[in-house]
């Protein structure tokens, strides 16, 4: 069986999860629910995974379905609880990037009058000095990764330092997850650095795709593909409809 | 005669006739999900305005932007969640049409109401802190823990509201009141945050009936925090008020068209929905849901 580019990012997203331990898996989009589910079934059976509204579920359910057996309660108030409590791990989606590994969700162009209004600051701001927090890129570009955000909302290690010991103790940017890449920001200065790229693309590929040099070891390796056992659970179990392929096309 | 708690009942036009111009008011749900709606829709037939909205924003920002009512808004965020970006509240944001914007990350949200609600000038959080919040909202500040660790971290103002508005689902005359959905979002902070807390249901029962066939925990507001109770059926309409009814995502997606449309789109739609009362906007509804 040949993995889709869009069974590949499934699988990275599932190794971001996999050494979590037993915490608060908050995967925001499809992309990220897909491989947090792959996780559970697989790396990592201890992650607490939620239906996005207010239950813990015991079970794995496909894409979008109803709960089988809940779990556990968690309503908006107690997710804020969970965050300032740390036990959580929050993949989020990024209009931007910059090379520091700060993250815009707010708005394009000046703050006082934007280009383009986005979502708002969200939780962005809070989860990054809280929790560990990765994100997911559907669409890797040059107006995604940026040398600087219009707006900070997901704040970077850098950021985090100058802020001072309170916002850096907890501040962990984990990994960034494209249709092209994986990446995290682990670079000089703790900027944002190529892990690795997926089956089928360049590493100037990605480096063209992006609107910093980008951080990278002189042999730059291939993003695993998905098991077997990976692949039968994603298009049999966790997302018969496709719908992954709406995301990241084959 | 034995005496009762007074019965403070009353209809969405009073409940705004209580309402100033220039006053700050929090609105309870959170994003597209149990809005008093049908208070927001009484607001917009007013011609109240200049309004501080405190709002986990949806549709209610969305709408008071577009008909200009708001001087400063206070969010973390405003969404219609299938329609990721409220194109009313986008379009306000382009042309500048709110005078003053306050972002806030969403938990920093809850820390000033909990602080309004506690009587506190400030709650301490980490979140904020690194973030453009801080940038954008210079009058933020940050406060150092007198203990050993000595941390800086942000001093989330309270949030003190002058009039709570939020919907749930039963209440009795009196100001009790239940949600039966799934969540309770914050709206007894809301309520306790604010001066005088107005809440609309979509029906009212008698005390015993509260928890005839619900448990107690989800008694959700004591009449001690509430100043007003209005019966709406179907008054949170277009959000959700599970398990009374979902959101109507057909009609959210019109009202998406036509927001993000010319403004002869625009116009047909507040024609079609808005400029009538309550009933006039349920019965317009019920012939749109026929038209499916």
């Amino acid at each position: 069986m040949d993995a889709t580019r869009a069974e590949v990012c499934a699988a990275a997203v599932a190794d971001a999860f996999k050494d979590d331990g037993e915490i608060f898996a908050s995967p925001m989009g499809l992309m990220p629910m897909l491989g947090v589910r792959l996780a559970k079934l697989t790396s990592n059976p201890d992650l607490v995974i939620s239906d996005g509204e207010s239950l813990f579920l015991a079970g794995v359910p496909p894409l979008f379905a109803k709960a089988d057996v809940v779990e556990g309660w968690i309503p908006f108030r107690k997710v804020f609880d969970v965050v300032a409590y740390g036990k959580r791990h929050v993949m989020m989606g990024a209009t931007q990037v910059d090379r520091e590994g700060n993250q815009n969700i707010s708005a394009i162009g000046d703050f006082a009058r934007p280009k383009r209004q986005l979502l708002g600051s969200r939780g962005a701001p809070g989860n990054t000095v809280n929790n560990r927090t990765s994100y997911w890129v559907p669409k890797h570009s040059p107006r995604v990764f940026v040398e600087r955000v219009d707006v900070v909302s997901g704040v970077g290690p850098r950021r985090a330092r100058e802020a001072g010991p309170a916002a850096a103790r907890f501040n962990d940017i984990h990994r960034i997850i494209t249709n092209l890449a994986v990446l995290d920001v682990g670079g000089a200065d703790d900027t944002v650095r190529l892990l690795s790229v997926h089956p089928g693309v360049t590493v100037e590929e990605v480096q063209e795709a992006t609107g910093f040099d980008l951080a990278a070891p002189a042999d730059v390796p291939e993003t695993r593909l998905p098991t077997m056992e990976e692949l039968v659970l994603i298009r049999e179990m966790l997302d018969p409809k496709e719908l992954r392929h709406k995301e990241v096309p084959a | 005669m034995t005496k009762g708690p007074r019965d403070k009942t009353m209809t969405v036009d009073e409940v705004v006739g209580e309402l100033k111009d220039g006053m700050t008011i929090g609105i309870g749900g959170w994003g597209p999900r149990r809005k008093p709606m049908a208070l927001v829709r009484a607001i917009l037939r007013s011609d109240l305005t200049d309004l501080t909205l405190v709002s986990w924003g949806g549709a209610d920002v969305g709408l008071l932007a577009r008909a200009g009512r708001i001087r400063r808004l206070v969010y973390a965020f405003v969404s219609l969640d299938t329609v990721p970006l409220e194109p009313n509240f986008q379009k306000a944001r382009q042309d500048g049409t709110i005078p003053e914007i306050v972002e806030l990350d969403e938990g920093m949200f809850q820390a000033g109401l909990r602080a309004a609600a506690q009587r506190l000038p400030f709650l301490p959080m980490r979140a904020g802190l690194g973030s453009d919040v801080m940038v954008n909202n210079p009058w933020l500040r940050t406060v150092t823990s007198p203990y050993d660790d000595g941390e800086e971290l942000v001093a989330v103002p309270a949030l003190n509201l002058d009039v709570a508005m939020v919907h749930l689902n039963r209440a009795d005359a009196h100001g009790n009141a239940t949600y039966l959905g799934p969540d309770p979002y914050f709206d007894d902070l809301f309520a306790m945050a604010a001066d005088r807390t107005f809440v609309t249901c979509e029906q009212i029962v008698d005390t015993a009936g509260l928890t005839v066939d619900t448990p107690v925990q989800r008694l959700l507001l004591s009449r001690m925090m509430v100043s007003g109770v209005v019966e709406t059926p179907n008054g949170a309409h277009f959000t959700t008020c599970t398990p009374d009814y979902e959101r109507d995502e057909r009609f959210q997606r019109a009202y998406a068209a036509a927001a993000s449309g010319t403004d002869e789109e625009w116009a047909a739609f507040e024609e079609r929905f808005l400029l009538g009362d309550e009933a006039a906007y349920q019965s317009a509804v019920r012939a749109f849901g026929e038209e499916s």
